[in-house]
């Protein structure tokens, strides 16, 4: 066990002390326990930015089950230390957050920092794990952290049915995943996830590539909330903020980023890639922003635009694969992708972050989140007011942000795409931009709205359930590190190039940086007059005058149908699910001991019939036969006439009487066969049965004293031939076929020589198998015992039990 | 012989079947007898039939019938007489209790405790 496992098991060891820790001092917010640890961490992989600059990477391996190769195999380089960054430092600020935001005394606050310990230690095993089924155990395990924080307040129903849709989406998207890892290893012959990447040319020409590539991107479009599985994450805000501001922005639905950016390496070549990961996270980009304008939650809004943001990184995520066709160029145009997306995906989660804050600290105050009842904060809260309006509009692109960069970036490699000639972008290409440039507007009218529409207009005080102002320091301090980092990264944009987005990119697409070489990211703040310079320039006009006139066509959303939602979707289809399996069930489970002995002799007759005449295995054969005699005839007849007239009998008597004298001839066979122990045996116990049987119908009930007539039934006919006639053809077949001799040479040798006795049955029964017999007897006290307990203990429908009564 | 005695079988296993299927509780079990009846002879017969005498040694025959599927038979009577007993004692005390023999009263569904 190295350093680097401690840290990742170090939440979890945390998390068993805490629950002592909250009982021991409750008069101190535990979170200020928890909040060393992420702060601790973070220092500490601070440590490994020399290691990724240089474009190395630190790798330690644990044996965990090595019969079946799986290890645990910490690997951190660019990519992971990004992830491991970004989940310690905003949890840090999140637990700081959550100090002042959560109650100490009316909230559970041991189950809070339980499990989000228990989450921040899957997240780090997430991004950290270079095995892919240790890399599953951990997703799964933030897919349950997660349900336990969305559930927080487990007695509201809202929070319950988000939590298990965001459980049953995830965990669907995880267990899909799991079956591409195990394709994927399949086809690579390892776990490690750098091993696959180095075969990747040979897995991209591998039948089962396409299965495994499309099985894992379920899992990652599931977690990040991309098109059609996004819906989980609004219904997800009802978790507390802390919990939105962190997993629901900055960490876990960035999962699914990582998955993406971390497999890149290996699926990257393929055109399917490009095409999938691209459109899906553009178009999920233009439908999230779309939809986020007619919320009127302000965390509605936030979840619509995180998935829409998550939309782009995608999309640059999985255009930037078209940089691997270019990496003999010097000046490879396509890299600005990767840049793009890595960039982003950082500034995402500095200005969402403190956005979810932001409006966490509103509701704290106000007692709502509903736009329409907010209104005129600005001169209230003016602190709170200026961080909302830096992570807006850098959430909308403007200058001097970091979100204007990279959003400046992602048009650039948007309409650098469309001069490219491969992936039929000649044909399709025009569209990226295009839709990309629709998808901003949208991102900064609801931008706007989120700044106006709460801080601006007119104040509405009746309509508020407290008497709003500013909120406590110590909830405003991370939103304020996040905010300043906002500005700090968008003036200074190169902070970031040769730490965090060089080493992440070289990770994510490694063969466009030439050996010994690094790759150059520069980001310019003003790059001259261009094409996406103008392109903001008209998102901001054309945003500003739809904003302006908002009333005017907002109700163009009531257009669309709202039954035909992707929610009734998913609600109707549980529902049809739930009924329909409930409606199966009854349909066949009857109730009736008839039906199910129906299926069984069915599923005889139909699994025997077709197996004989699948392999052709009847068989006839006459000639090993003994002869039919004059006293084998004559009791044939009267086993068939005793048992024709059992099953035509009128009276119960009458078939009693028929099954003894069936009884009675099976013994004479027994003497006809050569068998004399046998038919005694038989003889003595088909009297003792009749007597039983007779019993029975002499203690009949009352009622049923008059004999009703059985009517002939034809269903149960067919059953009952189908099952007589598969049995003599079994039979006939059997003794047509006789594969090797008898063993009872033995037997007849032995039994005076070893066992002296002479009686060859006998000796069987009591010598060679005497272990048989010693457990019939068993079988026979435990049916006498059964006999005695049925017949003389009662238990009274109180329960009290009487004995001989 | 032995083909005559398979389709004896096949026909105590064919009423078995039809006797099993109805409604009352008493053709169920006589059914059940049936059935055994019908697994001894197929045992017998798949053993061969008369292929020579008594398996007792006194016999000082060139041959004898083969034992071992007779002592199974023997064994699965005793335990087939075991189990009817056991199965006659219930349908007894459910007369007592429920008051009826037929199978369609006594049905139970989940919905009934």
């Amino acid at each position: 066990m190295s350093l680097l496992h401690w840290a990742i098991l170090a939440p979890f060891i945390l998390a068993a002390f805490v629950p002592f820790v909250r009982k021991k001092a409750p008069s101190i917010h535990t979170g200020w326990f928890v909040f060393v640890l992420p702060v601790v961490l973070f220092v500490s992989f601070l440590q490994y930015l020399p290691v990724t600059m240089n474009n190395d990477s630190v790798s330690k391996t644990v044996s965990w089950i090595p019969s079946l190769g799986i290890d645990f195999t910490a690997y951190v380089d660019g990519l992971s230390l990004l992830f491991v960054l970004l989940i310690t430092g905003i949890g840090a600020l999140v637990v700081l957050y959550s100090t002042y935001y959560l109650s100490k005394t009316k909230e559970s606050l041991q189950h809070f920092y339980v499990y989000l310990l228990m989450f921040m230690g899957a997240m780090l095993g997430v991004v950290l794990s270079d095995n892919v089924i240790t890399l599953y155990m951990f997703w799964e395990l933030t897919s349950i952290s997660s349900f336990l924080l969305i559930a927080y307040w487990f007695d509201r129903d809202r929070s319950r049915y988000g939590a298990m849709k965001s459980m049953l989406i995830t965990v669907f998207g995880g267990l899909m995943m799991l079956g591409g890892f195990a394709v994927l290893s399949i086809m690579g012959g390892t776990f490690s996830i750098r091993e696959l990447a180095a075969q990747a040319p040979e897995l991209n020409n591998h039948p089962l590539f396409l299965l495994a590539m499309i099985l894992i991107l379920l899992g990652a479009f599931t977690k990040s909330a991309q098109f059609p599985f996004y819906i989980w994450l609004p219904d997800a805000m009802e978790a507390p903020t802390p919990v939105s501001a962190y997993l629901h922005s900055a960490t876990m639905v960035k999962a699914g980023i990582y998955l993406v950016a971390r497999f890149s390496p290996i699926f990257a070549f393929s055109s399917y890639w490009f095409w999938i990961v691209g459109a899906v996270g553009l178009f999920t980009m233009v439908w999230a922003s779309f939809n986020a304008v007619k919320q009127t939650d302000l965390k509605g809004i936030l979840a619509f635009s995180t998935v829409s943001q998550l939309g782009l990184i995608m999309c640059l995520l999985g255009v930037s694969s078209a940089a691997l066709y270019f990496d003999s160029l010097d000046d490879n145009l396509y890299t600005a992708a990767v840049i793009a997306a890595v960039f982003h995906l950082i500034n995402h989660a500095t200005f969402k972050g403190s956005l979810f804050m932001v409006v966490g600290i509103i509701d704290h105050e106000t007692g709502t989140r509903d736009i329409r009842r907010l209104g005129g904060l600005m001169s209230l809260m003016p602190v709170t007011f200026t961080l909302s309006v830096i992570g807006a509009f850098s959430m909308a692109g403007l200058p001097p942000f970091n979100g204007f960069l990279s959003k400046e970036m992602f048009f650039l490699s948007m309409v650098q795409l469309t001069e490219l000639n491969l992936f039929q972008l000649e044909t399709w290409g025009m569209l990226l931009p295009v839709l990309a440039w629709i998808g901003s507007v949208f991102t900064f009218i609801y931008s706007i709205i989120l700044v106006f529409n709460v801080f601006g207009g007119k104040f509405q005080p009746e309509k508020l359930e407290k008497k709003p102002h500013e909120a406590p320091a110590g909830m405003l301090i991370s939103p304020i590190v996040l905010a300043a980092l906002v500005i700090l990264f968008g003036l200074f944009p190169n902070l970031l190039s040769y730490s965090l987005i060089q080493p992440a990119a070289a990770s994510i697409v490694p063969s466009i940086i030439p050996a010994g070489d690094q790759l150059y990211v520069n980001i310019y703040f003003w790059h001259g007059i261009t094409v996406e310079l103008l392109m903001t320039i008209g998102v901001v006009a054309v945003g500003i005058v739809l904003y302006k006139f908002l009333p005017k066509w907002i109700g163009l959303y009531d257009y669309f149908p709202g039954k035909v939602t992707l929610n009734q979707f998913y609600n109707s289809s549980l529902y049809v699910a739930e009924r329909g399996s409930n409606s199966l069930t009854k349909a066949y489970m009857t109730g009736f001991i008839r039906s199910y002995l129906v299926y069984i002799f069915a599923f005889f007759i139909a699994i025997l019939g077709f197996t004989m005449w699948a392999k052709n295995a009847f068989r006839f054969d006459a000639s090993n036969t003994a002869p039919i005699g004059f006293y084998e005839a004559g009791l044939l007849v009267v086993l068939c006439i005793s048992i024709v007239t059992i099953l035509m009998a009128k009276s119960r008597l009458t078939s009693i009487i028929a099954l003894g004298a069936v009884g009675y001839s099976v013994s004479l066979f027994f003497v006809i066969f050569r068998a004399p122990d046998l038919a005694l045996t038989q003889l003595v116990i088909e009297t003792v049965s009749t007597a039983l049987f007779l019993l029975c119908f002499y203690h009949l009930p009352k009622l049923y004293r008059h004999e009703e007539k059985i009517g002939f039934q034809i269903g149960n006919a067919i059953i009952a031939a189908g099952v007589g006639i598969i049995v003599t053809l079994i039979g006939i077949s059997a003794h047509s076929t006789k594969l090797f001799s008898s063993i009872n040479e033995y037997y007849i040798e032995n039994t005076y020589s070893k066992a002296g006795g002479e009686n060859m049955v006998n000796v069987i029964l009591v010598d060679f198998r005497g272990f048989d017999t010693l457990f019939e007897i068993s079988v026979l006290s435990v049916a006498a015992l059964g006999i005695y307990g049925l017949i003389k203990l009662r238990m009274e429908k109180g329960g009290e039990q009487h004995e001989n009564k | 012989m032995e083909i005559l005695m398979c389709m004896i079988a096949g026909l105590l296993f064919a009423a078995a079947v039809y006797l099993m299927l109805s409604k009352s509780l008493l053709r169920i079990i006589i059914g059940t007898g049936l059935l055994s009846h019908g697994t001894h002879l197929m045992l017998l017969t798949m053993g061969g039939l008369k292929t020579g005498t008594v398996p007792v040694l006194g016999e000082n025959a060139a041959a004898y019938t083969d034992p071992i599927p007779q002592a199974l038979i023997l064994t699965a009577i005793v335990i087939s007489f075991g189990v009817t007993a056991v199965f006659l004692v219930i349908a007894y005390r459910a007369y007592q209790e429920l008051g009826t023999d037929n199978m369609d009263q006594l049905r139970g569904t989940e919905s009934d405790d």
